[in-house]
């Protein structure tokens, strides 16, 4: 499995992430993020550019 | 042993292409030749957090080395090349060492333009740029100090914005009509103008530096219309430069940036391809079909990234000895994404803004949330918004590549 961890002091929802990896992370309706914190190892090139995208770089990766 | 790919520039576009090479199969060994002796990290901060927090440093702007860069890499930090030449395939430091290469990425980005006038050696003067400008500036930026900046870009801007949070008095000096004039238009640039003012953020538009006062530091400046400022702290933003010096009689284009193809592949003065020199992030000039095909630098954070990957794809490919052809042929359109956060304002925007000839509100409202629509003639190049994070992020889809007629 992998872990994801969003510093969600860092985090400004910007959403970029959710273009990457829309599985894990998605903008609520009030444009917040939302995200689960596992995923299936198969993931792991998306996650990875979803960390990669993040402006904030908020978005640890790691596997568990 | 065999010559490594050889990435000059040990910031995000070179480990973004580093990885992205790495992902697609190439194993072999890489070397970084770096001028910063700082391993890569996130400049956007610099102007933001980093700026106005004490005591930090290179560690909170690091970017993470992945497990795939752990092994087979050598970073040399600290080594600016110097010279490069194409028919030996080496690059030499400035140290005078050769260093051979299999493929090369030129990832050495841009430096701030320098002061426009003759700053007679005073101190007080910054740039923005790397960690160590940082540190310097923030070290500089007390409360109730006078600081003046050039240039009303989003480097200056935010510094600004930066600056007045933390208490100190803020002049921007700017040749435009209006700040972030060339990015977000007149509409939003007059919007941003009125956020700022009302942090107590002074603006002397249609104006440059004409002179300087004080010994051993900067003590005042002289704008061309007469008016003259207080200053402390002088910060020249005046935009950047492409690190191409290193490049000049190695055959490549490097009039404005690196020009490559679509391929991210270097080309000649001479018109030809060079199939294993690539160019990556703000140094490289490549045309993009989603707005037609003129090359252009694009300074936004998400094409490190997009062109890492793409060159990484086929610096892999070229090692391999595979045909790179079929994949240069088939084109890259990354749409270019930037944001910038001052005070309460969150901006993100797509596209290319800046090609627009007019800009359009369509959502919400100018001082508060809203969304800008950027038209060159009838075709939607740009948007932009202050907020509403859903709704532009719902552009995306609407930036596509035009069928070929
Ligand atoms: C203060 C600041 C704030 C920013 N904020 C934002 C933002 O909010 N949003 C946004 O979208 N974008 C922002 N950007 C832009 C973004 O950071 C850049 O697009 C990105 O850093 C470009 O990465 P790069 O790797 O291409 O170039 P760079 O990061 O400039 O890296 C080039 C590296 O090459 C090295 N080098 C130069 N010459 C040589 C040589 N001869 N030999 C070896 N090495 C050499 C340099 O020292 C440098 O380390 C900001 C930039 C700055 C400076
Ligand atoms: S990309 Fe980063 S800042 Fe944006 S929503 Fe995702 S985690 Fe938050």
């Amino acid at each position: 499995m992998i872990r994801i961890d969003v510093d969600m002091d860092k985090c400004q929802h910007y959403g970029q992430c959710v273009f990457e990896a829309p599985e894990v992370f998605q903008l609520n309706a009030d444009d917040k993020l939302e995200y689960v914190a596992e995923a299936p190892d198969e993931m792991l090139g998306d996650l990875e550019a979803a960390a990669d995208v993040c402006p904030m770089q908020a978005i640890l990766i790691t596997k568990a | 042993m065999d010559a490594p790919l050889l990435i000059v520039g040990a910031s995000m576009a070179g480990l973004r292409t580093a990885e992205g090479a790495r992902r697609a199969g190439y194993s072999g060994p890489i070397r970084f030749l770096g001028a910063e002796e700082h391993a890569p990290y996130n400049r956007p901060p610099l102007s933001k957090e980093l700026l106005q927090t004490p005591g930090h440093g290179h560690a909170e702007v690091a970017f993470p080395i992945r497990s795939a860069l752990e092994e087979g890499v050598e970073w040399m930090l600290g080594r600016p090349a110097t010279a490069l030449d194409t028919a030996r395939q080496v690059v030499t430091d400035a140290r005078g060492d050769e260093h051979a290469y299999s493929a090369l990425v030129i990832a050495t980005g841009l430096r701030p333009k320098p002061l426009p006038i003759d700053g007679h050696g005073l101190t007080g003067i910054h740039v923005l740029r790397t960690i160590d400008d940082a540190v310097a500036l923030r070290d500089s930026l007390r409360p109730g100090a006078n600081v003046v900046i050039l240039g009303s870009g989003f480097v200056g801007c935010e510094i600004a914005a930066t600056a007045a949070k933390n208490g100190a008095t803020v002049s921007i000096v700017t040749q435009s009509r209006v700040p972030l004039e060339r990015a977000l238009g007149p509409l939003l640039g007059a919007e941003m103008r009125r956020r700022h003012e009302a942090h107590g953020v002074r603006f002397f538009c249609g104006e440059s530096l004409f002179g300087l006062v004080g010994d051993p530091a900067v003590e005042r400046v002289i704008l061309t219309s007469g008016v003259m400022l207080e200053c402390d702290v002088l910060v020249v933003a005046v935009g950047s430069d492409p690190n191409t010096e290193w490049l000049q009689g190695s055959g490549l284009d490097v009039s404005d940036g690196v020009l490559v193809d679509g391929g991210l592949r270097a080309i000649g003065v001479d018109g030809t391809v060079h199939p294993q020199i690539f160019a990556v992030g703000d140094v490289a000039r490549y045309p993009n079909p989603l707005f037609d095909d003129v090359a252009r630098r694009v300074e936004h954070w998400n094409l490190p990234t997009e062109t890492g990957k793409r060159a990484g794809q086929l610096i892999a490919a070229q090692l391999a000895g595979d045909d790179c052809e079929p994949l240069a042929a088939a084109g890259f359109a990354p749409l270019p994404s930037f944001w910038s956060d001052q005070y309460d304002a969150h901006v993100l925007a797509f596209g290319m803004t800046y090609l627009a000839d007019r800009s359009e509100l369509v959502a919400g409202s100018l001082d508060d949330e809203c969304i800008v629509e950027y038209y060159r003639g009838d075709a939607l190049v740009g948007v932009c918004g202050i907020g509403m994070r859903g709704a532009v992020q719902a552009y995306r889809s609407k930036f596509a590549v035009p069928a070929r007629q």
